[in-house]
């Protein structure tokens, strides 16, 4: 059985709210193309959009340049959802469960509120990765983002729960706000990384250039948690798949000292 | 039924619904995971008074164990979840938490969640912290050497406590010799412990005495030194009895277990001073299951 498969074929002028989609996957494919979009003050119908085809059910392939198309797969509960391009703002919001694979980009805020499932980004990710949209007091709050390019700035703001992974390099303010969760950056991050974070993980492999004076160095340890933590990525495509069992030895930083300071930032030795 | 010229009597262990967990142990090495491990289940030899009847399973590579170091797993049985409940915390709190490099997790997922770490946590005095991996929570207590790893919950499922089997032979080191050999055995089969000093009780015991303020006493037709004075169940030619503990998670393993032991102890055979293998029950009708000698034997 071939998965719904949406083709792009027009590009409004406007931002295009996808969001609306994800609720009705499993609808006939005559309703689904019906399936109307915000777009600026205008709702336009999936149809005219995108070429519908396949059968419809939990999952949903996704193609072309989707860069201003928002809200993909957001509330997403179960199933799978592929995006064969570069996709808008975000990506996944609110999701529950399932999985998100895109091939090419995201924009801002992908994972933002998402309480479970997997969202593996292939190219890179915009500012506000996995965090809080104004007025949220959380960003992600569980399930796994895995990013394999880099990430820009935010990365993690007011993260509550769940796992974010970075195969490159961060931003800056990447774990601000952090409320807890577990972020692994393996390139490198900006400035100012874990400001006023209250609990949490930072795991970095390259020391940032600065470092805030908020945080007190509590010694190198090889910690168990690491190897529950790298044992758990074990099947994950790219670099954290392959992330040491065992030998690592971190320098453990507590703070952020400023607000709460109980979170953690773990450097390389 | 004679195998190897030990006398397999017509009789049956009589054994209890009880309740069960397994906790997974770790540590730098796994002699330190020993040391938490036969601590943590040290007293607990039988519910009467211990609380719990607990036991070292088996070892683990460090491919089992969730830290990828090497430790064991130890079962823990109780008469009832709240009263298992009870120990774990016990003896987790007083025995593996201190003991030097260790760390604990659940070896039971399924059943009833009842706290591992969740109250021990509170050790931390606010510097502890929880990581959620793959739905297990896990809490990171600091102390002295470092940071002690436990996960917040262990499952507790329905077991079997009591099977047993009791070995009679012609002196006292033979059948110590024979008991050894069963528990070696034993100890290959998975999801059952043996709860008595090294897996072996030569104290057995009957229901009521003489004295109005004891349940229980010595299992006086067992005993040699008095056979001449009571209504013994020995003959002449034995001069020392032991008998083998089993609680196990099901009842099928606790029958694995048992065929596996008696086998042993025939093995040993006549020629090894061991003239009978008999079991322990109270006439069939406290216990739920009944594990019959001769058709665990003939399986």
């Amino acid at each position: 059985m071939s998965p719904l498969r949406l083709t792009l074929k027009d590009r409004p002028p406007q931002r295009v709210d996808l969001s609306p989609l994800t609720g009705g996957l499993k609808a006939s494919l005559a309703q689904i193309g019906a399936t109307p979009l915000p777009s600026g003050n205008r709702v336009i119908r999936l149809d005219e959009l995108f070429a519908v085809s396949g059968t419809p059910g939990s999952d949903l392939e996704l193609e072309g340049d989707l860069s201003t198309f928002d809200g993909i797969g957001a509330g997403l509960g179960e199933g799978r959802v592929t995006v064969r391009g570069t996709v808008g703002a975000r990506l996944g919001a609110g999701m529950l469960g399932g999985t998100i694979e895109v091939e090419g980009d995201a924009g801002r805020y992908a994972g933002t509120g998402m309480r479970g499932g997997r969202i593996r980004i292939a190219g890179n990710a915009g500012d506000f990765l996995a965090a809080a949209l104004p007025g949220d007091h959380q960003g992600m709050q569980g399930g796994v983002m895995l990013v394999q390019g880099n990430a820009t700035d935010r990365a993690g703001d007011r993260m509550r729960r769940g796992m974010l992974l970075i195969e490159g390099n961060a931003g800056d303010y990447c774990a601000s706000r952090m409320v807890a969760g577990t972020i692994a950056v393996l390139g490198s991050v900006g400035r100012d990384a874990g400001l006023a974070m209250r609990r949490g993980t930072l795991l970095l492999r390259r020391p940032p250039n600065r470092l805030l004076p908020t945080f007190n160095d509590c010694g190198v340890y090889p910690l168990a948690i690491l190897t529950l933590l790298a044992r758990s990525w074990r099947g994950y495509p790219g670099k954290f798949g392959a992330f040491p069992e065992t030998g690592l030895r971190v320098r453990r930083l507590v703070g952020d000292l400023a607000n709460d300071g109980r979170g953690e930032i773990l450097l390389p030795v | 039924m004679i195998l190897n010229g030990v006398t397999i009597d017509d009789e049956f262990a009589e054994a209890f619904g009880m309740k069960a967990t397994r906790i997974l142990i770790t540590a730098h090495n796994l002699p330190w995971a020993y040391q938490a491990a036969h601590t943590a289940t040290g007293f607990a030899t039988s519910v009467i008074a211990c609380g719990c009847e607990a036991a070292v399973e088996r070892e683990l590579t460090p491919a089992e164990t969730p830290d990828g170091r090497p430790g064991v797993s130890i079962l823990l049985f109780a008469t009832s979840g709240k009263e298992l409940a009870k120990q774990i915390e016990r003896r987790i709190g007083q025995c593996v938490l201190t003991s030097p490099t260790s760390a604990a997790y659940a070896g039971v997922r399924d059943g009833e969640p009842v706290a591992l770490g969740k109250n021990l946590r509170f050790f931390g005095d606010g510097f502890q912290a929880s990581k959620l991996i793959d739905g297990r929570r896990f809490w990171r207590i600091p102390v002295m050497d470092g940071e002690f790893l436990i996960e917040e919950t262990t499952g507790i499922v329905p077991g079997v406590g009591g099977g047993n089997f009791l070995v009679l032979g012609e002196s006292q080191p033979q059948v110590l010799a024979a008991c050894e050999a069963a528990i070696a055995a034993m100890r290959q089969v998975p999801n059952v412990i043996m709860p008595f000093p090294g897996g072996i009780v030569r104290s057995g015991s009957k229901v009521g005495s003489r004295y109005k303020a004891l349940s229980a006493s010595t299992n006086d037709a067992y005993c040699p030194t008095i056979r001449g004075v009571t209504a013994t169940q020995l003959t002449p030619e034995i001069g020392a009895v032991m008998e083998v503990v089993i609680d196990g998670l099901t009842a099928d393993d606790i029958a694995t277990a048992m065929r596996s032991g008696i086998r042993a102890v025939v093995d040993a055979g006549r020629a090894g001073g061991i003239h009978r293998v008999t079991a322990g029950n109270y006439g069939g009708k406290l216990g739920k299951f009944h594990f019959r000698l001769r058709e665990i034997m003939a399986r």
